[in-house]
């Protein structure tokens, strides 16, 4: 059955046995030319895939009609024109009252607005320390260098705080004090609360931090105000993509990122699909696969290629015991369907990863979900020319850092996905470290401070990461964590093209 | 802290003698092995936990969940042990697993065994309805009733009557829309 639906269909999740979505005041909107209509609090992206729009845009040669894919801003392939603007990343743009939006067809022009510039105000920020990125890792650096009296300014590109958590819906692992046994939205909000009452701490929704300039300046863009500023520390918690991987087909609506799908029915409500099949076993398939469920969908098998699952397997066994079976040594051979996913091909493979000929399998499914793996956003440390290493076990490029997460910019920190991909906890753990050592450097060594710090630092590196199967993350980290006074050596070899905070 | 050491030693998760990491399930004699499974004695004496968590999960929450400290761990990542004689298969634990891996099973009465099992699905159970009873890999055993169930944040806790002989098999219930 193709999936075309109309503009009238309402692919919105009204029951949950998990969530209570508190959906906003109505409000419409023209999507080419067309009044519809969504609630206030949803992404633009959101709202239109809730009325059936699975085109998000046309391809530039060849105008194949594409489809949104990441849903946190890092992929492009939501760009819309919204009241004008071209390449506006519809996924974290919220949707608002008589909001015009159109797709593209190939490039954009570029937008002239009568030659005046849309960017009402600049203005220079004052701050001891800037956090770029509001998840888990960014909120627990803010909160650890507020404690001890630094202000501090988190900007976050999204219009929410709590990056990733937001729509995790399962129980985190962990113990009592790390939030372990909260749902990980309920971590998020918790987090999310205690920066908002902290009046050392100033949030930026909206607004992303697009550069490091000669001096020590971040340059930040909002809505419609630019702003300048030249913290003493600089701490960057900017998360991951979703990886995608290159199959005929690949490219048809309906072929989404796990984390998509998850920000989709999780975030906002809306079920990303009717039948489901999920390539990659790690923890990400696994979980969204389960959640898929617990929306209403139908998820027919999880492929991996590997032998072996990829991720726990209590989050195996969840699936396993609804009956979704876990095909192992199996992979995407192609995908196809006309405007949107109608199905799929998947093969074994044998030792060598080769598609075994005549074992191929079709499957009707409306969405393909691709959960194989995350790679560290960093653009803004190779930006800054911060010395980094390729490392597969962390996920990409990852800047080489000291063990309290400073990187060979001075003054600038590290900390979550963006250091290697891991998961939340480690974020935070992560994160509060990098706080503590913005705190010894700006405000001297304190014994309080230094204990907290070293205590944590064993907790992560000889408790928490100590399992077997986290062995190869822990690798990944260990190969770019340097000593002190390698760093130096390093610095002398590579001088720093800027710095943050007096030296 | 056994159980823990032998793992890391390979000596339980040997490639040849253990295969619920590519499966995704995990059998009776995986779990004795583990040390995860009470003595026949215990189980017929009356309601006990089972742990099927056999990886080193850094991850102590059911420690913290029951309030007769019957479940210990020296480090965050061991393997949960159970101390059968302390464990009075209230549940609780059940309900606040993060990887909804705990099930209660008792199987002091003499006609029908009660396995415990955490759901989170809709519709929500209800007592003395007949729902389906799942095994690990999803298939269905059979119909049991609902005798008790209770819910803590959205995680509900479901009490079946299953045959005797489904005691170690059923680990899931599915609830008819
Ligand atoms: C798609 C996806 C699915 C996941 N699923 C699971 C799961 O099911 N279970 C689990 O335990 N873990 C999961 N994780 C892992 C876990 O959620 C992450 O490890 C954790 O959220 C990382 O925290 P973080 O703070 O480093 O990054 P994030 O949570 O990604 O937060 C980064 C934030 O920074 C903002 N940002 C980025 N760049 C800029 C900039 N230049 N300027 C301003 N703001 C910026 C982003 O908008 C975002 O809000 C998932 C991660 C991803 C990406
Ligand atoms: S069932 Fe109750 S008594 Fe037994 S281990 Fe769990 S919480 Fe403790
Ligand atoms: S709470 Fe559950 S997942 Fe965590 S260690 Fe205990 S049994 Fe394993
Ligand atoms: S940037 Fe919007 S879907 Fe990826």
């Amino acid at each position: 059955m193709p999936c075309t639906r109309n503009l009238l269909s309402d692919r919105r999740i009204w029951s949950h046995p998990i969530l209570t979505f508190k959906r906003g005041r109505k409000v419409k909107f023209f999507f080419e030319g067309r009044e519809v209509e969504a609630y206030e609090g949803e992404s633009i992206a959101a709202a239109l895939y809730a009325i059936g729009v699975d085109i998000f845009s046309y391809s530039i040669k060849l105008k194949r009609p594409r489809g949104a894919f990441c849903m946190i801003g890092k992929c492009s392939s939501c760009f819309m024109k919204v009241d004008g603007i071209p390449n506006t990343r519809t996924c974290i743009e919220p949707v608002r009252e008589g909001v015009k939006v159109e797709r593209q067809k190939g490039l954009a022009e570029i937008p002239t607005n009568g030659g005046e510039s849309d960017v009402e105000d600049e203005e220079v920020l004052e701050t001891d320390v800037l956090v770029i990125g509001g998840g888990p890792a960014g909120l627990s650096a803010a909160l650890a260098t507020a404690k001890y009296g630094l202000k501090t300014v988190i900007v976050n590109e999204h219009f929410k705080l709590g990056g990733q958590l937001l729509k995790q819906t399962h129980k985190f692992f962990g113990s009592k004090d790390l939030f372990g046994g909260l749902r990980g939205f309920q971590i998020g909000e918790e987090l999310s609360r205690k920066v908002m009452g902290n009046p050392n701490i100033k949030v930026l929704l909206q607004t992303v931090a697009y550069g490091i300039f000669r001096g020590g300046w971040v340059g930040l863009a909002g809505k419609n105000k630019l702003y300048r500023v030249k913290p003493k520390a600089v701490i960057v918690a900017s998360g991951a993509s979703e990886n995608f991987l290159t199959f005929p087909g690949n490219d048809l609506p309906g072929v989404m990122g796990a984390g998509g799908a998850q920000t989709l029915m999780n975030e906002y409500g809306i079920l990303p699909g009717d039948e489901v099949l999920t390539v990659g076993s790690g923890n990400v398939g696994l979980i969204v696969s389960y959640q898929l469920l617990q929306a209403g969908a139908k998820v027919k098998a999880i492929v991996e290629i590997l032998p072996e699952i990829g991720g726990w397997f209590v989050h195996a066994a969840k699936v396993r015991r609804y009956g979704i079976p876990i095909l192992t040594r199996h992979t995407l051979k192609a995908v196809w369907g006309r405007e949107r996913v109608e199905g799929a091909t998947i093969v074994q493979v044998d030792e060598k990863f080769r598609p075994i000929p005549g074992t191929e399998k079709d499957i009707e499914c409306d969405l393909v979900l691709i959960a194989v793996g995350l790679t560290p956003d960093t653009r803004l440390f190779a930006q800054a020319g911060a010395v980094m290493r390729w490392v597969p076990e962390a996920g990409g490029p990852v800047p080489l850092r000291t063990r309290y997460l400073e990187v060979s910019i001075p003054g600038m920190y590290i900390a979550g996905d963006a250091s290697g991909i891991e998961e939340a906890t480690t974020a935070m753990l992560e994160g509060e470290i990098a706080g503590l050592s913005v705190v010894t450097k700006l405000a001297g060594p304190k014994a309080e401070v230094i204990e907290r710090r070293e205590k944590l630092l064993k907790f992560l590196w000889d408790e928490y990461r100590a399992s077997p199967l986290m062995a190869r993350a822990k690798a990944g980290k260990e190969s770019v964590t340097v000593s002190e006074e390698e760093m130096e050596e390093i610095r002398k070899w590579n001088p720093p093209f800027v710095s943050f905070g007096v030296r | 802290m056994e159980s823990t050491l032998r793992f890391i030693r390979g000596e339980i998760m040997g490639e040849n003698t253990l295969n619920f990491r590519s499966t995704g399930i995990i059998g009776t004699e995986e779990l004795r092995k583990l040390g995860l499974l009470p003595p026949e004695e215990r189980l017929a004496k009356g309601p006990v936990a089972i742990v099927e968590c056999p990886e080193l999960i850094p991850c102590n929450i059911c420690v913290d969940a029951c309030h007769l400290k019957a479940i210990t761990m020296e480090k965050i990542i061991d393997i949960p042990k159970v101390d059968w004689e302390k464990c009075i298969g209230c549940g609780t634990c059940v309900a606040l697993c993060p990887g909804l891996a705990i099930f209660v099973v008792d199987l002091s009465k003499p006609d029908k065994a009660l396995v415990t099992v955490p759901h989170e699905f809709l519709p929500a159970p209800k007592v003395s309805e007949e729902v389906w009873l799942l095994g690990r890999d999803g298939r269905r055993l059979g119909k049991g009733r609902v005798v008790r169930a209770w819910e803590r944040n959205k995680t509900w806790v479901v009490t079946v009557e299953v045959p005797k002989e489904l005691a170690m098999e059923v680990r899931a219930i599915w609830v008819e829309k």
